[in-house]
């Protein structure tokens, strides 16, 4: 008993063991100095929470394209970035125009339903043709190719959005009614309008979808084919339906992620979608790459975390100016958790069944 | 047959020995460095290294634009040749000023070279310049230790024709002193410049007796400032200078309208995201805030009629702060290569390498758009002239700095 466990257990193991557990009690220590210091009342961690929690129900849709694809047809595909800024940067167009004739600001709900329809049908259009063009003709060639070709079609969206709409940086039209707070009962703060639509519409879309894929025909023909696409094709199931419909759902909701991004920090830009991507990518990975509900979970704890850490942890430990490393301790957080768990918060049943 | 041959080789070689006897006064390089030498009809070729592309593009296209004028004004001709302008886009950053510069220097022909617009993309690119002895002018590296006395030997090339942050951080300092307010936050983007300027900033607030409450800083792509700024707010300050980019600039300008606590505060930017781009990024909120920049209406008589061919030209208002800047040192490597340069009967050029650079740091008392232009030996040649401007029309086609006193943005200080 004791032998097999020494042999499971290699010197490399207990090595990243000691790294996670150091980083695990610096993150406590600093998170207890920082709260026996007292300078910050407890309202600001609320406020900060729900900061992170908009932030993260953003990365949480996106993360659900890059695992979804993953886990249907097993490559990551790099190109999804690029699926959540054109969304977005097509909607600033519609916007644009619905702002200077005075309709978004007396019909709200209708105009952003308008622009967000707009916003998913661009993405959804970019991801099915990425996947005609770009995916399905290298579908039985060494996972390696369609990686390098997702990372050339990465490259081919930004620079054609660039070529076609400009680099500069443009400034999404702010709704009226969204200004402002809604005040939480109890507490002197407030849930911006914004943070709290954006909070509500991405969980109204991620339940919507955990649903579809759980209980629908198709979602459940979804998950077979992600189980194994030749035995699936067996018992009648349309593999390339299958397919498209990944893309389209990841599609739409990248457009969906995109425009909800841009009410929150009303800018587009054609390299925007760069580092939400990788951000949202770190997500699936967090979550268990593949997971459905892993990636929700991935995408709201990496946002939480980076609101919430730099001051909760780096104060404490007395280092300046810890926004600057929010990204860092972000990252380190993602290694603490591979540390421990290497597929993921939620991977664990997938790769019992993958492997 | 074998004897024709054999009397045109003869013939070959005695007019060869003929035109290399011939009596010429040939042109000796005896510069430190080496000299270019330039043919009859080939151009004087002048490089610029300037961020053309991204967020911060207005910077780049301004201080180029510049140039274009300056070479206008001689029609495209300098000491009978054509001036060749050209470069490379250095993006803003470390790694695309390297790049640049080693794509640049490879050139052997290149003799000067204006930019960068960024410091942290000037401070890889020094080196390598001077290393190949290209002269190196910049129109908007304003942090303080590229032309510091303790500056590297191997910066020896190197000059610029803007202010120094020294200058413009403590101005806006006196500045927010003067006007009451006595607690001060900052925040920077990790740039060189952005952090040397909110550190001259806080460190002449501190002397005239205010608090500095906060030095945060955020990541140059970073978005959601909201945490950033409610640990700002924590500190309950007066005024905030944040001296960074326009797509952090921007960012931050908005969400402090939304951030409990900051919604008072007084926002101050710099000469960075002084531009009508600035504007387009952060909309609304821009209203009422303040920055320091080059003080338009010091400049000298010739800036109207620049501005006047600016427009004519581009159609437009300059986007950024240094465009006169760039025309000034666009100028002064005019002179300084007609100084240097020795000229063959033939039209041919020689000019040395090292003679150009000392001919640079010897401007003096050169009259430019900015100003009177003398450098000292660490390369500072500017005569800083610094303003306070005040955001009164958040409509970036209202841009137009300096035209008169009513104009967006509005001169408010001194």
């Amino acid at each position: 008993m004791l032998y097999r466990l020494r042999r499971k257990i290699s010197g490399t193991t207990v090595f990243m063991w000691i790294i996670g557990l150091g980083i695990l009690a610096m993150v406590v220590v600093g998170s207890a100095q920082t709260l026996a210091s007292g300078r910050y009342p407890s309202d600001q961690w609320l406020v900060l929470t729900i900061y992170g929690v908009a932030q993260g129900s953003v990365y949480a849709l996106i993360a659900l394209g890059y695992t979804m694809v993953y886990g249907i047809l097993r490559m990551i595909n790099f190109a999804h970035s690029e699926v959540f800024m054109s969304g977005p940067f097509i909607g600033y167009y519609v916007a644009t125009a619905l702002d200077e004739a005075g309709f978004l600001d007396r019909q709200p709900v209708i105009g952003l339903g308008i622009v967000l329809l707009a916003a998913m049908a661009t993405s959804t259009t970019i991801a099915v043709l990425l996947e005609r063009i770009a995916y399905r003709p290298l579908r039985r060639a060494p996972r390696l190719v369609p990686l390098i070709t997702a990372i050339g079609a990465s490259f081919f969206l930004q620079y054609t959005f660039r070529g076609l709409f400009g680099s500069g940086v443009k400034g999404y039209p702010e709704i009226d009614q969204l200004k402002g707070y809604w005040l939480i009962p109890g507490t002197q703060f407030g849930v911006l309008k914004t943070q709290g639509v954006v909070i509500v519409a991405a969980v109204i879309m991620l339940v919507g979808l955990y649903l579809f894929v759980q209980r629908t025909k198709t979602g459940k023909s979804l998950q077979a084919v992600s189980e194994d696409k030749d035995i699936a094709a067996l018992m009648g199931i349309d593999v390339d339906r299958a397919i498209v419909i990944t893309f389209i759902i990841g599609g739409a909701l990248a457009g969906a992620a995109g425009v909800l991004y841009a009410l929150l920090f009303r800018q587009v830009n054609f390299f925007m979608g760069f580092f939400p991507g990788i951000k949202a990518f770190t997500a699936a990975v967090l979550g268990g790459i593949g997971n459905v509900v892993g990636a929700m979970l991935g995408g709201l704890f990496l946002g939480i975390a980076e609101s919430l850490f730099p001051n909760l942890v780096l104060d404490g430990l007395g280092i300046p100016a810890p926004y600057q490393l929010k990204d860092a301790l972000a990252f380190i957080l993602l290694v603490v958790v591979l540390i421990f768990r290497p597929t993921g918060i939620l991977g664990e049943r997938l790769a019992a069944k993958k492997a | 047959m074998k004897k024709t041959f054999a009397l045109l080789a003869l013939l070959v070689l005695v007019s060869t020995m003929a035109l290399a006897c011939a009596p010429k006064a040939k042109f000796q390089c005896t510069d430190k460095i080496g000299c270019v030498d330039i043919g009859p009809n080939e151009p004087i070729r002048i490089a610029y290294s300037m961020v053309v592309s991204g967020g911060d593009a207005s910077l780049g296209t301004d201080t180029k634009r510049g140039v274009e004028i300056a070479i206008e004004d001689r029609k495209g001709e300098l000491l009978g040749h054509k001036i060749e302008f050209f470069g490379e886009d250095d993006l803003c950053n470390a790694e695309g000023g390297q790049t640049a510069a080693q794509k640049l220097s490879a050139d052997p022909k290149l003799l000067a070279v204006i930019g960068t617009n960024c410091s942290s993309a000037a401070r890889p690119a020094i080196p390598i310049y001077c290393k190949a002895g290209i002269a190196m002018v910049s129109p908007s590296n304003t942090a303080p230790d590229l032309t510091d006395p303790n500056r590297p030997a191997e910066y020896f090339c190197y000059l610029r024709s803007c202010h120094n942050d020294k200058v413009q951080g403590a101005r806006m300092a006196e500045f927010a002193w003067e006007k009451g307010f006595k607690r001060a936050a900052t925040c920077h983007d990790g740039s060189i410049y952005a952090d040397q300027l909110q550190q001259v900033f806080a460190e002449r607030f501190k002397e005239l007796g205010g608090e500095i409450t906060a030095q945060e800083a955020v990541g140059p792509d970073d978005t959601d400032m909201k945490p950033m700024l409610t640990r700002v707010a924590a500190t309950k300050p007066e005024f905030f200078y944040y001296p960074i980019f326009i797509k952090a600039g921007g960012q931050i300008t908005k969400q402090a309208k939304e951030v409990p606590g900051m919604e008072n505060v007084q926002l101050a930017g710099a000469d960075g995201i002084f531009s009508p781009d600035f504007l387009r990024a952060a909309g609304d909120a821009a209203l009422g805030m303040l920055w320091s920049s080059p003080d338009f209406s010091a400049f000298a008589g010739g800036y109207q009629e620049f501005l006047a061919k600016h427009e004519a030209k581009y159609g437009e208002k300059p986007l950024a702060p240094f465009h006169a800047h760039a025309y000034d040192a666009a100028n002064m490597i005019f002179a300084a290569i007609e100084k240097v340069a020795v000229k063959d009967p033939d039209g041919t050029l020689h000019i040395g390498r090292q003679a150009l650079i000392d001919a640079l740091f010897a401007t003096k008392d050169f009259k430019g758009l900015t100003g009177n232009l003398t450098c000292n030996p660490y390369g500072d040649c500017a005569d800083p002239k610094i303003a306070v401007y005040q955001c009164v029309n958040a409509d970036p086609d209202s841009w137009n700095p300096g035209a008169d006193p009513d104009s967006n943005p509005k001169k408010i200080w001194p």
